[in-house]
């Protein structure tokens, strides 16, 4: 199983250049640039961990990449995403996320059901590789 | 006192004396009328019969879709008239046609109940396109003032807060229309359903007349749609819907079918624009009530639409319905099988999503319009779009959409998961190039298949689909003064 959220999953992982020429696009934009690392990652996990705050005000893509070879070396087995944001008014919020890393074993996640009256199903979604292990060691 | 007493008391204003008068002497017309920020104005092109002076036929529409009737009644007296009177100002020749004419009209904005796009369509398009000085009408556009647009809810969430609750960023969203619209049985039907999210769209769609017929019951269409969307969750690790149409005959229905899909879980419900402007304004205050997106086919549309010299042009149903709180609506492809100019199609998508209107005549916007922060409605393009089309989608339509290929998806030969995954694959590497800095509008067919390398249901789906264009002239285009006069 392939985890696809963020905007280009269904692609071939990205290579370094290309993502540098992703920053240099959200650099081009003006947006604040952030990293976020996730070994619990879930459809509904909207919080992962933030790689310290947003680069606001980035000219540099450089200082993205280091930042990112960091956060790398930090998590070297999870989930690490790039996130871009844009405060200008009636948008201030998200704009841009692409995976760019992942674990090399991804097993998904497991459908618990619970039967309700009238046919109806609770589902309830959890990941094989974070149940029953802690933080880290996970993937 | 020899006379009678009606004798006596008949009124001896010449304006108020019994009869028939020209709409424009009643008061209608007003070339030197001063707008007021809180009127709401209205941009018709009128074809007069023949003989009627174009003023008099736009003093007519102004009184028609106003206070007038036919004849003078005493009863004005009574009122405040002239207020409540709207007042055509300017009457425009159009550029392409020598019998129609643009005629701009200010309403009072106290003509109006707050938040109810009922009463104010009742006036504006409520008698008076059926008017014998006119033998044509369509209303062009409108600037609905930011003081009555504050009494609107607005988008029941909004294109900002749908992609935060989808946690989908920086690409257009893609969906799929289930085929065959009709006939198949709920068990099947959410199989479609499941492929089409498994293989990598966000989004499946009911169409406009699934309701509840008797090869499928709306709960039966409803318990395997979500099961579709959950198996597919699951196996993707992304937040994923199909849009429930809980249109039904009365409204009893519809919140019933609304609330089954809440319980189930399902993020999106849809509506039919043929339910109506009350129930539409209903359930969008229920969605917000109940954190639903809201989605809203535009069935009928063409039906008033499309022809050129009647009716009521589609960037007016937009207006209407961001106000009246829908979160999606059909607008338009530019390159698929129905109708729409590249331009005009650009015009509409600006109306949904822009926080400011600024006067654009080659989109047809005829009025500068500040939207009080009502939220964003995100347009959906489907309607004979395919993969193939990527690149021209992507630079016509931009990032705020969501790309809907019914045919495209679950036409493709080796399936529906294979033709998910083409459209997703299409999609990305098209925004990929997009934000590299490459000329992908000219590169986009090398692109295209560049990435087919990688992805066998992309080359697959080029191949079946690369012919197919849908190259018509449009009917409905703009029409514009060049170099216009100043607004007065």
């Amino acid at each position: 199983m392939r985890l696809t959220q963020g905007a280009f999953s269904f692609l071939p992982d990205l290579t370094d250049d290309q993502i540098k020429k992703q920053v240099e696009y959200c650099v081009s934009k003006g947006w604040a640039i952030n990293l976020e690392w996730s070994d619990d990652v879930h459809p509904r996990n909207t919080y992962w961990e933030l790689w310290g705050l947003p680069l606001f005000d980035i000219k540099d893509p450089g200082a993205v990449m280091f930042e990112l070879s960091e956060c790398r070396k930090a998590n070297p087995t999870g989930y690490i995403k790039l996130q871009a944001f844009d405060a200008a008014r009636f948008v201030e919020s998200t704009v841009f996320a692409i995976i760019v890393q992942r674990p090399s074993y991804e097993p998904g996640f497991y459908i618990e059901r619970t039967e309700g009256a009238g046919r109806m199903q609770r589902y309830q979604f959890s990941s094989y590789a974070v149940q029953a292990k802690p933080q880290g060691e996970r993937y | 006192m020899s006379s009678s007493v009606s004798e006596r008391t008949r009124i001896k204003s010449e304006r108020y004396e019994s009869g028939v008068i020209p709409y424009a002497k009643m008061g209608y017309w007003d070339a030197a009328y001063s707008i007021k920020d809180t009127d709401v104005l209205a941009l018709f092109r009128i074809t007069p019969q023949p003989g009627v002076d174009p003023v008099e036929a736009a003093a007519a529409v102004a009184g028609e879709s106003s206070t007038a009737t036919w004849t003078v009644v005493w009863t004005d007296l009574l009122t405040a008239c002239d207020v409540y009177r709207a007042k055509a100002y300017r009457v425009d020749p159009v550029p392409s046609a020598s019998d129609q004419f643009f005629a701009y009209i200010a309403y009072e904005c106290d003509l109006f109940e707050e938040g109810s796009l009922a009463n104010i369509t009742a006036s504006i398009i409520g008698n008076v396109f059926g008017f014998k000085a006119v033998s044509a009408l369509r209303l062009e556009d409108m600037r609905i003032p930011f003081a009555y647009l504050k009494t609107f809810q607005g988008p029941a969430t909004g294109v900002i807060v749908e992609r935060e609750r989808m946690d989908k960023f920086g690409r257009p969203l893609l969906g799929a229309t289930v085929k065959p619209k009709l006939g198949l049985s709920g068990k099947n039907y959410g199989r479609v359903v499941f492929e089409g999210l498994k293989g990598g769209l966000d989004f499946l769609k009911d169409d406009e007349n699934i309701n509840s017929q008797a090869f499928m019951r709306w709960r039966e269409r409803f318990l395997y749609c979500v099961e579709g969307i959950n198996r597919a969750v699951a196996s993707t690790g992304e937040v994923k819907g199909s849009y429930l149409n809980v249109t039904a005959g009365t409204m009893e229905d519809s919140y019933e079918r609304a609330e089954y899909a809440k319980e189930l879980g399902s993020i999106i419900i849809m509506v039919d624009l043929v339910m109506g402007y009350t129930a539409i304004q209903s359930m969008a205050i229920w969605s917000r009530s109940n954190d639903m997106i809201l989605h809203l086919h535009r069935a009928g549309n063409s039906t008033y639409a499309r022809q050129k010299n009647h009716g009521i042009n589609f960037r007016v149903i937009c207006k209407w319905m961001r106000m009246s709180g829908v979160d999606h609506i059909h607008a338009g492809t530019v390159v698929g099988k129905l109708e729409g100019d590249p331009l005009m199609v650009k015009g509409f998508y600006n109306v949904l999503l822009e926080p400011k209107l600024e006067i654009n005549l080659p989109q047809g916007i005829f009025f500068d319009m500040d939207w009080a922060a009502l939220r964003k409605c995100l347009p959906v393009a489907s309607g004979g779009i395919h993969c193939g089309q990527m690149h021209q989608l992507l630079y016509y339509l931009g990032d705020d959409v969501i790309l809907q290929f019914g045919g495209g998806t679950i036409g493709h030969p080796d399936g529906i998961q294979a033709g998910a995954t083409a459209n997703r694959v299409a999609l990305e590497s098209m925004v990929l190039a997009r934000n590299e800095g490459r000329d992908y509008v000219a590169e986009g067919p090398q692109i295209l298949r560049d990435a087919a390398k990688m992805c066998g249901p992309l080359q697959t789906a080029l191949d079946l689909w690369k012919d197919i264009s849908f190259d018509y002239t449009s009917t409905d285009t703009a029409d514009f003064v060049e170099t216009p006069t100043a607004n007065v």
